[in-house]
């Protein structure tokens, strides 16, 4: 066990730190492995977090080259280039691998993993052996779902939702399926162990000072995203459970031959799917809040109504589930419409929140900041046509149409560049060097432009009348040209992403030493050094805002409440 | 203080923004009722049409919000951005309480807007008034193709066909929609509006045809291998054209029952798009 013994000096320039020592017979941390070993057998959440954010990178580009087959699928309306069945193939395994695999596991295994016990203060996380139990769960996870390539009959083909009854073993027969099922299972036990985790670390580890409210907003999102993540992962972890026995054991939970009840299985998994969509989300609304913030050198504008507004899209986030089955025929319409709507509410409080955190601010056009700007644009588009969504009549219209493709990869995509955004800017903070700004801002613009090329066509062909997951369209060779330039922009992106690869080979060669601070930022984390080191601080500077990084070195640039300094902080500033 | 420009320009785009607001709510007055159809079918049913106002409605006003709200982004990241040379110290301004109650408030009166409008045109393309037995068509979806009954006879087609759902212009025609094993989706885009075909689950629901011709269908929700292939096209006739082939089916449906009973054994097709006659087979 490591002893924390604190002590308050006063610092260099009259400002109080905290130094965090830790006890004499901790000394043994020099002998610790390196290499594969130290990979292996790590505990520190800044080793798995790193292993977590490159294998769910390694996800993101399976899944991205998949997902450039399907496009060149679909750029002519008879092709052959894959079979249908390979076509069914194909999506099903872009959508899990993206959305279990990559983007999620991104967000709390990897950045939360890293950023939030060094933003709280804290030398680990809660549980360090159960972190590197989910890592490794998510890695075997990962490994099952791609062996169903290598199988007879080849991976699932029934679509990342795995609607049943095609999911059962009458219609979707075989080890693909299988391997589907065990594979959610076990990187949906890692997401629960990562939600315990998150959880513990926020509300148990905080370093002195730092109260919930001044914990900064990516860490507030955390916190609500582990509590998600705990109320929603069991429940599509149970339902994968009964499709299993369905499939093997004779169950006959989803079968209505047995008396089951097919559209159960659309329950339990909307149930765990919508707030699933907040647990993808509300990680980069936060990455993109701190990013904003630094590049506006302001603080987050609306702190308080930022984090209520997190709160209440949870809150709405787990009794909205239905809206994706306006069309079964069998669920209440306004009940389920009115509470999706209402999630506009607080989705827009954030953004003109973040509007103002830039407005009147100093705002430094890095790559970090691009993708920040361009997650808010492209996160517009698609929380604009989810309201479109929430009105039943016009979902019936829409349903299962490109439209709804169009929607969610506009969501999806901005999540993405608050992925890229979180990566250039604490990947300095992680690596301890700084990754090329020049590649980068090529890569925000081949990215952020393809992006929109490939979904605006999309919303359009939604209208049009084309069906998702079609595989030809003879019959309508007016959807060709929309389709190619679909096609145009997923290349875009592709080239984009190559371009990222080359900046992390590039700047991992070149080697500019990031610092301690690059950016000037506000949040606990760039107090440290970069890379952190074990147990992340030497020391701490006092907490006495949300932005205690920016108090120590602008002492004299407190946050402004109308116009004046926060009395509490300028009676303690006064005091020092 | 070096924030006075600023101020001053900040006024100067609030009173641009005011009068572009006023140019474009004039420009959209004078030109009349011609809203346009922002990419959406103005639709062939009376309850689509609903769906297309829905679909306008809720269009302007996500042009409103959503290029107010985008002017403002692209605003404060172009207007703030720093110059090479530029270090001041920006204002650290954190909250502006009035500000924030604006932006809470606006929007849930929006929310509310669009939820009455949604309530309204939900009731009217849902109602489901009773129909007449001829206009009744019971719609079967099955890996991968359709069955259209009528009484007396069935339409089956399957795989790359395109077996036809014939239905008559300005009355009422009730679907009863019924999946024989996966989930499907019963999709007709130019009537704007679709439905699961859910196995266990009778779903039924009302079109009221306006026009006539040929339209394009196709199953929506992925129902395995040949999901891309599950086509169908419905043809709105008129109601006298509708009444003729109605009855002629009817008379080929029960003369070929006749030869079949004289025969002693129903023919079997197992492919291609069939007129047989309903003898109560294939229903769930």
């Amino acid at each position: 066990m490591t002893e924390l013994i604190e002590r308050q000096t006063a610092g260099g320039d009259g400002a109080i730190v905290v130094e965090v020592h830790e006890a004499p017979h901790d000394a043994h941390e020099h002998h610790e492995p390196t290499g594969i070993l130290k990979w292996l057998t790590s505990t520190d959440h800044k080793v798995i977090g790193l292993s977590y954010t490159v294998t769910s990178l390694v996800m993101f580009l399976i899944a991205g080259a998949l997902a450039e087959l399907i496009r060149i699928q679909l750029a002519t309306p008879n092709s052959s280039f894959v079979s249908l069945g390979e076509f069914n193939q194909l999506f099903t395994m872009h959508g899990s691998l993206m959305i279990y695999l990559f983007i999620g596991p991104f967000a709390f295994g990897g950045l939360a993993n890293i950023i939030v016990p060094l933003q709280v203060g804290a030398p680990d996380m809660a549980f360090p052996r159960l972190n590197a139990l989910s890592y490794w769960l998510y890695l075997s996870g990962s490994i099952t779902m791609l062996l169903g390539f290598f199988v007879a009959g080849g991976p699932a083909d029934f679509g990342w939702v795995g609607y049943a009854p095609l999911s059962t073993s009458i219609y979707s027969p075989g080890a693909g399926p299988d391997l589907w099922i065990a594979a959610l299972l076990l990187s949906g036990f890692s997401a629960i162990f990562t939600g315990v985790n998150l959880c513990a670390t926020i509300f148990y580890l905080r370093a002195p000072g730092m109260t919930m409210f001044r914990m900064p907003i990516f860490t507030w999102n955390m916190l609500v995203v582990g509590i998600l993540i705990l109320l929603a992962f069991p429940v599509l972890t149970a339902g994968l459970i009964m499709l299993y026995c369905d499939r093997h054991f004779g169950t006959h939970i989803y079968s209505l031959k047995g008396g089951g009840v097919p559209v159960l299985w659309q329950h339990i998994f909307w149930f765990w799917g919508h707030p699933e969509v907040y647990i993808l989300a509300l990680p980069f609304f936060g990455v993109v809040t701190d990013v904003i913030a630094t590049f506006s050198h302001k603080p987050v504008f609306g702190y308080k109504g930022m984090v209520f507004a997190t709160i209440t899209i949870a809150a709405l986030s787990m009794g909205v589930w239905a809206h994706h089955m306006f069309t079964t025929g069998v669920v209440l319409l306004p009940f389920f419409s009115i509470m999706s709507l209402l999630i506009a509410v607080p989705t827009g409080i954030k953004f003109f929140n973040w509007i103002g955190t830039m407005w009147g601010g100093r705002v430094r056009w890095s790559t970090a900041m691009l993708f920040a700007v361009g997650f808010l644009i492209t996160f517009l588009f698609g929380g604009l046509t989810g309201i479109y969504l929430a009105s039943p009549p016009l979902d019936f219209f829409t349903h299962d149409t490109y439209f709804v493709v169009a929607h969610f990869h506009s969501v999806v995509l901005a999540l993405g560049m608050g992925a890229m955004a979180g990566l250039y800017y604490w990947g300095p903070k992680i690596t301890g060097y700084m990754l090329d700004e020049r590649i980068g801002k090529l890569h925000f613009w081949l990215f952020f432009i393809g992006a929109n090329v490939m979904v605006l066509p999309q919303y359009w062909l939604g209208l049009l009348g084309m069906p998702r997951r079609v595989g030809v369209y003879p019959h309508n060779p007016e959807w060709t040209d929309l389709n190619q330039w679909a096609t145009v922009g997923s290349v875009m992106m592709g080239v984009a992403t190559l371009l990222f690869l080359v900046n992390i080979v590039y700047s991992w060669f070149k080697r500019v030493p990031a610092g301690d601070n690059p950016w000037d930022a506000q949040t606990l984390e760039w107090f440290t050094t970069s890379p952190p080191p074990h147990h992340n601080y030497y020391a701490l500077p006092p907490i006495r805002s949300e932005r205690p990084t920016w108090d120590y070195n602008h002492p004299g640039a407190p946050a402004l409440v109308h116009g004046h300094r926060e009395e509490p902080e300028a009676s303690e500033l006064a005091r020092v | 203080m070096s924030r006075r420009p600023a101020d001053a320009g900040r006024a100067r785009t609030w009173r641009r923004l005011g009068s572009l607001a006023v140019v474009v709510v004039a420009a959209g007055a004078l030109s009349g009722c011609t809203v346009p159809s922002f990419g959406a079918h103005s639709s062939a049913t009376t309850g689509g049409r609903q769906t297309y106002h829905l679909w306008q409605g809720f269009t302007i006003g996500a042009i409103v919000v959503g290029g107010l709200t985008l002017a403002l982004i692209l605003w404060a990241a172009v207007r703030y951005r720093s110059r090479s040379s530029d270090v001041h110290m920006p204002r650290q301004t954190q909250y502006h309480l009035p500000l924030e109650i604006v932006y809470t408030v606006i929007p849930i009166l929006i929310v509310l807007v669009l939820f009455a409008f949604t309530v309204v045109v939900e009731n009217e393309v849902t109602a489901t008034p009773s129909v007449s037995r001829e206009n009744t068509i019971r719609v079967q979806a099955f890996q991968w193709g359709w069955r259209f009954f009528y009484p007396g006879f069935v339409i089956t087609g399957q795989t790359t066909q395109k077996p036809t759902l014939e239905m008559p212009a300005n009355q009422d025609v009730k679907i009863v929609l019924q999946s024989l094993d996966v989930v499907h989706g019963f999709y007709v885009p130019v009537f704007n509006f679709s439905r699961y075909a859910l196995p266990g689950v009778t779903n039924f629901f009302v079109f009221h045809p306006t026009q006539t011709g040929t339209f394009f269908g196709q199953c929506t929700q992925l129902c395995g291998l040949y999901h891309s292939l599950m086509w169908f096209q419905v043809k709105v006739v008129t109601p006298a054209q509708y009444a003729t082939w109605l009855s002629s089916q009817q008379t080929a449906a029960a003369r070929l029952a006749a030869a079949a009973a004289r025969q002693s054994s129903l023919q079997q097709g197992t492919s291609g798009i069939q007129v047989r006659p309903d003898i109560g087979g294939g229903t769930n």
